[in-house]
């Protein structure tokens, strides 16, 4: 694995210019992940709204986040995937990045499910490297159980 | 101390390096192996991994019991590695080295058995208004557990803070060790930021106020000769792997009279006298504190590193960690935008450099350095108040060892300056 393929340039783009960051109102659940070996944290607002169809939807993603670049662009490139999407597809959609993330490279990722997200592949490289890119998806999966709850 | 270039030809050497066969092997595709974390783990060189293989090959059983001659000598090992171990930190008897799984559970096994004393032991009770002093630069090991033992007994912890030239914050001794102070938990060297408290004199303002005092000492005993009874600390505690050693041993050394009456924290088989249905009562140090089956091959190992270490003597292995931290400081200060989290020069420190790098987070330094070949470590290093203190969450952090030469320390320089250029480019 070349360091121009880990470090591919979307990744330093998001790196650089985080989508959707800073934390905003309204929203209906809040999250809060660390990762214990290097300090690197996220706190995550989702907020939902009831759609025609009677399920949730993402309406908003927002965030601070503290960390290395993998870590701050994963979490940026997600709020892109998932905003706007029903819950049931960006929990589909986290799913799949974790399943492609933790699968040592056997797993390239479905780009139409995860579209910028795949760029992310060769983390699964690095196993010292997974949880800095699951550090933001955790925290959104989190907040998408507790929006589920209160809006049961 | 001041160090300049310092003669010594042994450490380093092709002669030195070819005990660590670890060292010949190549990473991330072919590039040589730049080994730059030995204050997280040593190497272990050939004699030490023998030392281990012929004790189970030929001398193993269980210590101290047993009516067979191999019973004897497996003890005659393992109570000869307490005793190599004895000499080599200036303990006035084996009986003061008590084996432990691990730095950590010996840092442990004080605290709990602080929280254990009751009657004879009552000095060593910690209750409500009493206080227990750690710094702000403590490894996680030698602080959690004293938050842990003033949850439970309810007394106060205080902390001497640093300051902004990456010392201790010494400028009001007496309002932090107070006549309420029990212990003083402090590290003889930062693993972070390589500084060297000022331990006698603190520990002699502990005593003056009746304070027990525990040195956590795992960055000092690889890499500097240590004289536990001349620095007149109560407790001190050190890890076997980083200093040649193996993993799953450490060292709780204690002043014998206070271990004579310090109480137990692991209890069961090896450490009682008589035992009746209702109570027991228990042996005599060091005994008392290795209940159930010590470590003994790793300690009789943890013995043949020992020996090394002295071989290659320790004014040497300390003259040649403080050359290549000289190096390194020098190296990394002269690159624009790297900064040391630490004092920037070796007077008064040892040899762990920590830094960081202006718009690049250290996970980020890290993993450039690996693709060079480069280990390092990364993150807040058990660390975190220090690196809060600092306001960083986390750095790089690159320590040396017997096998370091100069060249892997240039590599380092230089590899961190590809991790700038790679990420300015881009």
């Amino acid at each position: 694995m070349q360091m121009n393929d880990l470090y591919a340039e979307i990744i330093l783009d998001h790196s650089r210019a985080p989508h959707h960051a800073g934390l905003r109102e309204p929203f209906d659940a809040q999250t809060h992940q660390v990762n214990p070996t290097c300090g690197d944290e996220v706190t995550l607002r989702l907020a939902v709204q009831r759609g025609d169809s009677g399920g949730l939807t993402v309406q908003d993603v927002s965030y601070d986040a503290l960390g290395c670049s993998i870590s701050q662009a994963s979490v940026s490139v997600m709020t892109d995937l998932v905003i706007g999407e029903s819950l049931t597809r960006a929990q589909q959609k986290l799913a799949a990045f974790e399943a492609m993330i933790t699968s040592k490279g056997a797993d390239p990722g479905d780009e139409d499910l995860l579209g910028d997200a795949v760029a992310f592949a060769g983390v699964a490289q690095y196993p010292n490297r997974v949880k800095c890119a699951l550090l933001g998806w955790k925290a959104f999966k989190l907040a998408a159980a507790q929006a589920e709850v209160s809006a049961a | 101390m001041a160090v300049v270039a310092h003669d010594s030809p042994e450490l380093g050497s092709t002669r030195v390096r070819a005990d660590f066969p670890v060292l010949e092997r190549t990473v991330r595709g072919g590039k040589p192996l730049v080994y730059l974390d030995s204050g997280a783990t040593s190497q272990r060189p050939v004699c030490v991994l023998d030392a281990e293989q012929e004790f189970i090959t030929d001398h193993y059983a269980a210590v101290k019991r047993g009516a067979h001659q191999l019973a004897d000598e497996a003890t005659e090992y393992y109570e000869g590695a307490r005793a190599k171990v004895a000499a080599f930190v200036g303990a006035r008897r084996p009986e003061e080295i008590i084996f432990t799984a691990g730095a950590t559970a010996s840092l442990n096994l004080v605290a709990y058995a602080f929280g254990n004393a009751t009657g004879d032991a009552a000095r060593f009770a910690v209750g409500p208004g009493d206080e227990i002093v750690v710094t702000e630069m403590e490894h996680h090991a030698n602080l959690v557990p004293w938050q842990e033992l003033c949850r439970r007994t309810g007394a106060t912890l205080k902390w001497f803070g640093l300051t902004d030239d990456f010392r201790l914050d010494l400028s009001d001794i007496s309002a932090v060790i107070t006549p309420r102070t029990k212990v003083l938990a402090l590290t003889g060297e930062s693993n972070v930021l390589g500084t060297l408290p000022p331990v006698a004199d603190l520990t002699a303002a502990a005593h003056r106020v009746g304070a027990l005092v525990v040195l956590d000492a795992c960055q000092s005993v690889p890499h500097r000769a240590t004289d536990f009874a001349a620095l007149d600390v109560d407790f001190a505690a050190f890890s076997g792997h980083k200093m040649l050693g193996p993993t799953g041993v450490g060292v709780l050394y204690g002043k014998y009279e206070l271990l004579a009456t310090l109480p137990p924290f692991l209890t069961g088989g090896s450490m009682i006298e008589v035992v009746y249905m209702d109570h027991s009562t228990y042996i005599a140090p060091p005994a008392r504190f290795e209940a159930g089956t010590p470590p003994v091959t790793q300690a009789v190992a943890l013995g043949a590193a020992v020996d090394y270490l002295t071989d290659l003597g320790m004014d040497h292995v300390e003259a040649h960690a403080m050359e290549l931290t000289g190096l390194a400081l020098q190296g990394l200060s002269a690159l624009p935008g790297v900064s040391i989290l630490g004092p920037s020069t070796t007077a008064n420190r040892g040899p762990a450099v920590a830094f960081l790098v202006d718009g690049i987070h250290p996970h980020d330094v890290g993993q450039l350095l690996d693709d060079a070949g480069v280990a390092v470590r990364v993150g807040h290093h058990c660390a975190w108040p220090l690196h809060r203190r600092y306001g960083v969450s986390a750095s790089s952090r690159a320590t040396f060892g017997v096998y370091s030469t100069a060249d892997e320390v240039a590599a380092l320089v230089d590899a961190v300056a590809g991790a700038q250029k790679f990420f300015a480019g881009r």
